[in-house]
């Protein structure tokens, strides 16, 4: 999986070489399109199936099955016929489908007649006091120190939020021989009963069997703390105890060297958002997501989004929204290609989507956990809190962009990932309107940092030459 | 008489609350005015999100003279302006006036700049300050690290800085602690003059003000036909580059690099026809990215983190326009690029004039009569 | 914090820290590297110098920025490792020199 030498040009670009990009690439270059797979990762696999091929764990009961399926995937798009690269980064896109991609401190534009966004899901922000000190990090993070370097938290090790992926984790790590101190679990009470009109889906799904499985095996090995409705973390120059309270009155602060903190996972918009995508306030995910039609094609005319980037379904929803999004774009190329499979792959995405609203609202990570107290911050480039934030919404400030002008969030190097949703529903509460009229940060290239050497050296036009120099 | 009823009526409504309508609105409430501020929403084409922060003098007023000397009397006041908010906000704009640098990168672009400064000295009445053409030696003095094309460059002591979104957030928090309203959403739809009071639709209500002050910068040119005025503009487009932070290196501002007091490099700007502020061109990004570079070499080193293309706001001959309605005595337009450079400007000086309810006769150069003058020319 | 599974098969790569050597293994990247090494803080803020170090690991939260053979500012979760290769953490905001 080489591939150093970029065309200027292909039929399609997919960007994300996760379940969504490897199944859409497979797709689109079986039928003979000219494919080019771009990934920043060091190899194929994106998330779910991180260092699939690389992976120095053995015991594969302690990844899980669902991590294994992944091997699959990968040998479907090396015998497809499309070029992948990886360690390649796309930090532009736009409504011309024109790509800026960097690849060993080089860029170039590369051109496409289609594009498919498949960069699939990051982490929600976790606002907490003391979340930025060291020692505090993803859940997430700890899964792929795992997965790509057999690591495991060696300390003190407090896992806390809410999700299934919380319980996955900490199976992962108990099974590979690590140690959890306590798991604090945020999910609000009545979580349950609220999410019950939504469980028929749920019942049905594998997901419903194997979600209790993991549960119980956790809980087995470690004691869990629930309704935990406030959460601190504190140390001097690293983490050093997790203070906790629970909804009945509990309080109590545990030394902790790891805090592993998670709720859910949310669409990584970036690319999308900068090349113009429309996107729409999720109520249930608490998110943004693009607005696309059942094939993913979104408000750009050629710009496909397909994934847990178009909104959160899992690993095997993603692989069958990359092989619509796929087969859509072979129909828009190749007119008059038709695949059978096309009905029976939307079936099975139904089904996989069904089991989502359960989750969602089982899950839906508590208030004072996604807009926290004045003293937390909460843009940790810029370091703000949430009280300046409430502060300039008194102010006047309606939206995101207004408060980036006034108060720097969202402009550091992390261009808001970390405080995107965060803000916008600060400043939903703070004006009383919903978050969808509030709006989002506004996007702009490059949404990956590029040197400026990188940026000059790039190929120039005269016209951009003349609207630059001037006398 | 009804007891208690929320009048909102107030002695000015200004319309715009980016950098020119809060000076002036700033510069009103100081004068003890009631002021309301009608202002677009959050997605808001805003200049003074996207400026280049220079307070700027060298060869402004090219082709109008009296901008040079309205120009050279805001980077006077701006000092006063800006020890005055940090008074009042306790925020530090950082206003730096050290002396600002064109830069050549040929002997060509050295020449075209030094018959620039020669014909704009020559004007009859212009502000007379001193804008010198240096060589590359004397420019080694002043800014250390600039790279092998760099061949002279023009220098100017009035020349300096701020931190515009400083200004900007500061701007706010002075005008509503004098007790101006700001609305946010509340985009000026009509205008109707009756009875000597100024009764404006925005947002889905109604606002009553006895004068009108339209600094809502492109979109002027739709409102202020609205009370018998007029704004022509043009549509003109710019992009930034910003870097991560880096400490200090770059002492001077130079028109298109400047550092700011965060330790961000700003890269700019480029100039371009249209109005489309979304797409942004990478061939332009490039080009600017190139001329930073052989500006100074170790710049190439620094990770972009931002760009974008703004609109800029643009009289069509790109000199201010100032003007009282005569058929809607009360109604002010107050539209001009350079929002920055002119805050001082217009809360010091301007607020005062829509104040007493008179522009001064200094200020009749910025009528849009001009326009007229031309059109038989 | 962080100790490898007993049974990791990778092979060893050499490389160094603000001048110190450490081992690592193929697979790993800079941050991992780092973190196994028992590096609790990678860098200090470029805002109020306060201590940071990975948190997210999968590139979006640039907190693991450090300088790979003479590149500041790189995100060390995105950079695999290679022999010899020299990595500096950083403090505060970068410096540039004329």
């Amino acid at each position: 999986m080489s591939g150093h030498e970029f065309k200027d040009a292909y039929d399609v670009v997919v960007v994300g070489a996760g379940a969504a990009g490897l199944a859409a690439a497979a797709e689109i270059a079986r039928a003979g399109l000219d494919t080019l797979l771009v990934d920043e990762n060091a190899g194929p696999g994106g998330q779910i199936y991180r260092a699939i091929t690389t992976t120095p764990v053995r015991k594969r009961e302690i990844l899980g099955d669902e991590f294994w399926n992944g091997a699959a995937l990968v040998d479907e798009v090396r015998s497809s016929g499309a070029s992948v690269t990886q360690t390649a980064t796309v930090w532009s896109l736009d409504a011309d489908l024109m790509l800026g991609i960097s690849w060993g401190g080089r860029s170039r534009n590369v051109s496409a007649r289609r594009v498919v966004v498949a960069t699939g899901a990051m982490e929600r922000p976790f606002p907490i006091p003391g979340w930025i000190l060291p020692g505090v990090m993803t859940a997430g993070a700890v899964q792929t120190l795992l997965k790509s370097s057999g690591l495991l938290p060696a300390g003190r090790t407090v896992v806390a939020g809410t999700g299934p992926l919380l319980w996955l984790l900490s199976a992962q790590i108990l099974r590979a021989g690590g140690a959890i101190d306590a798991i604090l679990d945020t999910t609000p009470r009545g979580s349950l009963t609220r999410a019950l009109p939504y469980a028929s889906g749920f019942l049905l799904s594998p997901l419903f069997a194997k979600g209790l499985a993991l549960r119980s095996e956790v809980m087995r090995k470690v004691r869990v703390v629930r309704h935990v409705t406030e959460l601190v973390a504190a140390g001097g120059d690293k983490l050093e105890t997790v203070t906790f309270a629970t909804r009945q009155g509990a309080k109590a602060t545990l030394p902790a060297d790891a805090l592993l903190l998670h709720q859910g996972v949310v669409p990584n918009t970036m690319l999308a958002m900068a090349a113009g995508v429309a996107h729409r306030w999720d109520e249930r995910q608490l998110c943004w997501s693009p607005v696309l039609d059942q094939d993913g094609r979104s408000s750009i005319e050629g710009i496909f989004v397909a994934g847990d980037g178009a909104g959160i379904a899992g690993a095997l929803a993603a692989e069958l929204r990359g092989r619509l999004a796929g087969l859509a774009v072979v129909r828009d190329l190749r007119p008059g290609y038709e695949s059978s499979e096309t009905q029976s792959i939307r079936q099975k995405l139904q089904r996989e989507e069904r089991a989502r609203p359960f989750l969602d609202v089982m899950f839906q990570p508590p208030r004072e956990m996604r807009a926290p107290a004045d003293d937390t911050i909460v843009c940790r480039c810029e370091e703000v809190t949430a009280g300046e934030v409430r502060k300039a919404a008194r102010l006047g400030c309606a939206g995101p962009n207004q408060l980036k002008a006034f108060l720097r969030t969202g402009m550091g190097p992390c261009q808001g990932r970390l405080c995107g949703l965060t803000l916008t529903e600060l400043l939903a509460e703070a004006n009383g309107v919903a978050p969808g009229e509030v709006g989002h940060l506004r996007v702009r290239p490059p949404v990956k940092p590029i040197s400026l050497s990188e940026l000059a050296e790039m190929p120039v036009s005269e016209a951009a030459t003349k609207a630059v120099v001037r006398g | 008489m009804s007891v208690g009823a929320q009048r909102d009526d107030f002695d000015v409504a200004v319309v715009g609350g980016g950098l020119v309508g809060a000076a002036v609105a700033y510069g009103l409430g100081r004068l003890g005015n009631r002021v309301v501020v009608l202002d677009e929403g959050d997605m808001a084409v805003r200049a003074s999100r996207a400026n280049f922060a220079l307070v700027w003098v060298q060869s402004k007023g090219l082709g109008m003279p009296e901008y040079a000397g309205w120009t050279v009397a805001s980077a006077e006041a701006w000092p006063e302006l800006a020890e005055e908010l940090r008074r009042e906000t306790r925020l530090d704009v950082h206003l730096e006036q050290t002396g600002g640098f064109h830069i050549a990168l040929s002997e060509a672009e050295l020449e075209a700049r030094t018959s620039t400064l020669k014909r704009f000295h020559n004007q009859t009445g212009v502000a007379q300050y001193k804008t010198e053409i240096l060589g590359r030696a004397e420019l080694d003095r002043f800014l250390p690290g600039l790279g092998p094309d760099v061949v002279g460059g023009s220098y100017c002591a009035l020349d300096g800085h701020v931190n515009s979104l400083k200004l900007f957030r500061a701007l706010h928090i002075a005008m509503q602690a004098q007790g101006t309203k700001y609305l946010a959403d509340h985009a000026v739809t009509a205008i109707e003059h009756d009875k000597g009071a100024f009764r404006l639709t925005a947002g889905g209500r109604q606002v009553v003000a006895g004068k009108v002050v339209l600094a809502a910068g492109n979109a002027n040119q739709h409102l202020a036909p609205m009370v018998g005025l007029k704004a022509p503009m043009r549509p003109e487009r710019g992009q930034i580059i910003v870097t991560e932070r880096v400490k200090p290196f770059l002492r001077h501002p130079i028109v298109t690099i400047r550092q700011t007091d965060e330790g961000t490099v700003m890269l700019g700007d480029s100039k371009e026809e249209g109005t489309d502020p979304v797409g942004l061109n990478l061939g332009i990004s490039s080009t600017i990215a190139s001329r930073a570079v052989r500006t100074f070499p170790v710049l190439g080193k620094l990770n972009v983190i931002r760009s974008w293309r703004g609109i800029r706001v643009m009289p069509a001959d790109g000199f201010p326009i100032y003007e009282q309605s005569t058929s809607h005595p009360g109604a002010f337009v107050v539209t001009c690029h350079s929002g920055v450079t002119l805050a001082a400007a217009h809360a010091l000086k301007l607020a005062p004039m829509i104040h007493a309810g008179q522009l001064d006769e200094t200020l009749e150069a910025f009528s849009a009569r001009r326009f007229d003058v031309q059109a038989f020319a | 914090m962080f100790k490898r599974l007993p049974d990791c098969p990778a092979t060893a790569v050499i490389l160094t820290v603000d001048g110190r050597a450490i081992e690592a293994r193929e697979g790993d990247s800079v941050a991992a590297a780092l973190l196994a090494a028992g590096f609790a803080q990678t860098r200090q803020s470029a805002v109020s110098q306060s201590p940071r170090a990975p948190y997210c690991m999968m590139g979006v939260c640039f907190e693991c920025m450090v300088t790979v053979d003479g590149v500041a500012n790189r995100q060390g979760c995105m950079v695999p490792v290679r022999e010899g290769m020299r990595i500096e953490t950083l403090r505060g905001r970068r410096e540039i020199s004329a």
